[in-house]
């Protein structure tokens, strides 16, 4: 657990509880899990060297320089290691705790990095309308045709490299977001059948780039709910969750976004409170251990934890209804987001979903677990690995033949479309990317259809 | 069978490479200076970051930094890193993927790590001698899965094979959860590349299955831990693919009855290919790390899988299933699929490291007795656990009497960690009285070092430092470990 340091030693590595580090007892099971373990067979980039790392920084062994802060930046935090870990070690705590160190003492610190990490870390994800003014200037841009014309102009040439690499995977904003989808409280069609009890009442988290990127899968998310018999509370204007700001070493940033979510829902008042996302999900489910010393809010946090879930999980634990369409045969194949299947060990009910999608065979690809290299903002940080991360996965979504691939974050989403989208640059369309929750709404809507159809 | 089809690589390297051919080494340049000119710089790491994660391997409180670690391209590179460390008069430490469980590879103040976890290419399938030549490098899992694509196997199967090497499989001649049946690393290995102390490199054995010309100088560097030369080829047997297996899961409410049960089935002339079985504390860590569906209330569970011609393995199975009744079995499972069996054996194979749920520090025992010994030595380490308040979980392979007490400890107890040797001393004391082994697959290393001279006897012990001294005279290779 994380410790408020004493003031002799500051040093939150040495003040995390030594159990922790040493729950490790470096056996090496999580070497061919872990990623860039596998790109390099370098010891330094594996989860138990990491670990090694921060132990000898807790021992006073090491100091924390900056070898040590580009690797913990390296380190994917895709927590394929925590699944493969017999010993339980809580690799996601150490991880963010070291980031926090690192950004503590500054050992990364250069002018360009601290600028984009204020404005964007401290500044843009920590005000949700700030946010979606962005999102909307982004969209005028896109939708008015001045993007394509930029690119086409060979005026997006004139950006400096970085952008220049960026700007082509910058996602598609919607012309609605969420807010605009979605009335706060939407009520399910009353069932005909007297006897049934009252509808479950749950809350929907829009997120930051699902709101912005990916408001349609919220928008399913919804109608999946009310098609199962859901009353649905999405307040309008939603703090971020904060995993961006915990994953990259701002402890702080993410227990005030934490307290301001707790703040807009009461877990008391609802069945369940869902996500739709995999990374989001992951750090939701946390509250509780990151505001566990909190006086004012470590109750409710626990209580939070107990209610969050992710869709597909929750979907599967009140026996979903099975769409009854019918529909052309089509094949999908399933790419699980790091933080749904190791980080919240979600892994099966995204797939009992998909197969009950009418008419689709689900075809499983290999290494359906393996990071897809966009890991928050790592595609970003460290474009070449994640580059690399992206090709092996393209490589396995293709050799399926699968017509669409479904996915539950939308990191993972973009990833894979841009990735598609460069390997399909010259051939025909590329396969569909869609959440497992959009597919289901559209099958929901199918049956819906077809018995307007019928009645006609 | 006629001559023996040799491939023309072992033509070409098979005689032992005159070191006149080979560029002089002078000590003049440092040492990680030199090994950079001759490997590159990136396959050499000097700075405390890179170099803090080689200082331990998978056995618990050793640790140890080397100066640097070199990672060698092939048996030249390997060739010259020996010569290099022997003009400076440095240790040299060879490594795999750093899994052992005998402080095997814990480095040597000073010394060079040589880490051969680059050199992984798998080079040769041969089905037509059913044979598989691989860098020292390459992790055993794939060894498995290369043999399993051709409808050929590979049995040596330890509990670390996704990521273990096989050249360290042969340093430590590695067995597993198929020995009983299948044996054990030595087993398998027909021919070796070994570059020795002053950087020769000599082919060792060959495709023959039948091969006496000198001595069996192979059989001598498996199981040696590094200390008499360095593994760079494997040159392995493989098997026909089994055409059927069956896994089977006992539940016992007693740890004697699974004894007995195991004894039974032995004498009813069955060999399973795998016999293991869990005391109930390692098999409640392993549920909840694995949520196989282990009983967690059951003192004991057997996982049995017998392989071989499906009408052999039905016959087998139904007999071991009777069996198990007979012997107070309270319930058997029957794996259903291929996956099911795959997941009962992987969550046997997390047994140790998911004994680290319990206490920080897990030491891990690895004494064997002769298989008529074992259920009396469960009661034995019972006993010590007891005599010294120790908090022992055992599980292991029943069927070749390999059992793993594991200790659960904390090493920043001293007083307890005091008790922890004394019981170490009582259980070795324990196995040897019993005809038994101090290390049945996990090497001696640094963990077992203080046993050894127990067990061997004064001239036998002499005989080891005799081989030691006459191929590593300058003491330079993984010095300190089996014995000083």
């Amino acid at each position: 657990m994380v410790k408020t340091p004493s003031p002799q030693s500051p040093n939150l590595l040495v003040g995390l509880d030594y159990s922790v580090l040493q729950q490790c007892m470096h056996c090496g099971l999580c070497l061919p899990t872990c990623p860039t373990y596998e790109e390099t067979k370098l010891e330094k980039h594996s989860p138990r060297g990491r670990i090694a790392l921060m132990r000898a920084i807790a021992d006073g062994e090491l100091a924390v320089s900056k070898a040590f802060g580009e690797e913990m930046y390296y380190c994917l935090g895709c927590l394929a290691c925590t699944t493969a870990c017999p010993a339980g070690v809580n690799y996601a705590e150490l991880f963010e705790t070291a980031r926090a160190e690192v950004e503590r003492q500054g050992v990364l610190d250069a002018p360009k990095r601290s600028f984009i990490r204020y404005w964007v870390v401290k500044f843009l994800f920590t005000r949700p309308r700030l946010l979606r003014f962005f999102g909307r200037t982004l969209w005028l841009w896109q939708a008015s045709g001045l993007q394509s014309l930029a690119r086409r102009s060979g005026l997006t040439k004139l950006l400096p490299a970085n952008l220049r690499r960026l700007e082509p995977q910058s996602p598609a904003i919607r012309a609605k977001f969420s807010h605009q989808l979605i009335r706060p409280i939407e009520r399910p069609a009353p069932s005909p059948d007297v006897s049934t009890k009252p509808p479950r009442r749950v809350a929907v988290l829009t997120g930051c780039v699902q709101d912005l990127a990916f408001s349609d899968v919220n928008r399913a998310t919804v109608d999946v709910l009310l098609a199962n018999g859901c009353e649905v509370h999405t307040p309008p204007v939603q703090p971020c969750c904060g995993s961006l700001h915990a994953h990259n070493g701002d402890l702080a940033s993410a227990r005030t976004l934490a307290r301001r979510q707790l703040d807009l829902f009461n877990p008391e008042d609802f069945d369940a409170i869902l996500t739709n996302a995999g990374g989001c999900g992951s750090h939701l489910k946390t509250y509780g251990h990151l505001l566990h010393d909190d006086p004012i809010y470590a109750a409710r946090a626990a209580a939070w934890d107990k209610k969050l879930k992710d869709i597909h999980e929750y979907l599967v634990a009140i026996n979903f209804r099975r769409p009854t369409s019918t529909a052309p045969a089509s094949t999908v194949t399933y790419h699980e987001s790091c933080h749904l299947c190791h980080g919240q060990k979600v892994s099966a009910q995204p797939r009992a979903i998909l197969r009950a999608l009418p008419g689709v065979e689900l075809k499983e690809c290999a290494e359906a677990q393996w990071c897809c290299g966009s890991a928050g903002i790592y595609n970003i940080t460290q474009p070449e690995t994640a580059a690399r991360l992206q090709d092996r996965k393209i490589g396995h979504v293709l050799a399926t033949g699968a017509q669409t691939v479904a996915t539950a974050n939308p990191g993972c989403h973009l990833q894979i479309e841009n990735g598609l989208r460069a390997a399909h640059s010259t051939q025909s369309t590329p396969p569909r990317v869609a959440h497992p929750i959009v597919l289901l709404a559209e099958a929901y809507r199918a049956e819906t259809a077809a018995a307007d159809r019928n009645v006609l | 069978m006629g001559t023996c089809p040799l491939s023309r690589h072992f033509r070409h390297v098979s005689y032992h490479t005159t070191l006149a051919n080979l560029p002089p080494i002078t000590a003049t340049a440092p040492l990680a200076a030199a090994l950079s000119a001759q490997l590159g710089a990136h396959r050499v790491l000097t700075a405390p970051e890179d170099i803090l994660p080689y200082g331990f391997d998978g056995t618990a409180a050793l640790k140890q930094l080397p100066t640097c670690v070199a990672f060698p391209r092939d048996a030249a590179d390997v060739s010259f890193v020996l010569r290099l460390a022997h003009a400076h008069h440095t240790p040299v430490v060879t490594r795999g993927s750093g899994t052992g469980l005998s402080g095997g590879s814990v480095p040597l103040a000073g010394s060079i790590v040589l880490c051969l976890a680059k050199l992984d290419r798998i080079l040769e399938l041969d089905a037509a001698n059913l044979t598989l030549r691989a860098e020292a490098g390459a992790i055993t899992q794939k060894i498995f899965e290369t043999a399993d694509a051709a409808g050929l196997f590979y049995p040596p199967d330890p509990g670390s094979m996704k990521i273990s090497t096989i050249g360290g499989n042969v340093a430590e001649n590695s067995g597993g959860l198929r020995g009983l049946k299948y044996g054990v690393t030595r087993d398998y290995v027909m021919g070796l590349e070994v570059v020795l102390a002053d950087g020769s490199i000599c082919w060792l054995g060959s495709k023959c299955v039948k091969d006496v010309a000198g001595y069996n100088l192979r059989d001598l560097f498996i199981g040696s831990e590094g200390t008499l030369g360095v593994v760079t080829q494997v040159l392995l047997k493989l098997l026909p693919k089994p055409a059927a297996r069956q896994t089977l899961l006992a539940t016992f409410s007693a740890m004697d009855a699974a004894a007995g049960t195991v004894s039974a089935i032995i004498a009813a002339k069955i060999i399973p290919c795998t016999l293991e079985f869990l005391d109930q504390k390692t098999l409640r860590c392993v549920e909840d790390f694995a949520r196989v569906g282990l009983p967690r209330d059951a003192a004991a569970v057997l996982l049995i899988e017998t392989d071989g011609h499906p009408a052999a393995v039905t016959d087998e199975a139904d007999a071991i299933e009777k069996l198990c009744h007979a012997h107070g079995a309270t319930s058997v499972r029957r794996a259903a699929t291929t996956a099911e069996a795959t997941q009962l054996a992987t969550a046997r194979r997390s047994a140790f490291s998911a004994l680290a749920r319990l206490r920080p520090t897990t030491i891990l025992e690895d004494v064997t007795v002769p298989r008529s010994e074992l259920a009396g030595m469960i009661r034995a380490v019972e006993a010590i656990a007891q005599k010294h308040h120790l908090n022992i979980a055992t599980f292991g392979h029943f069927g070749d009497g390999n059992l793993h007490p594991t200790i659960l400890t904390d090493e920043r107890d001293t007083a307890e960690m005091h008790r922890v040797e004394s019981a170490l001393a009582d259980i070795v004391e324990e196995t040897l009285k019993r005809g038994g082994t101090i290390t049945g697959e996990h090497g001696v290393g640094l963990a077992k070092k203080p046993f050894l001279k127990r067990q061997l006897g004064d001239n036998s012990y002499e005989l080891l430092r005799l081989v030691k001294r006459a191929l590593d005279p300058d003491g330079l290779l993984n010095p300190g470990k089996i014995f000083d």
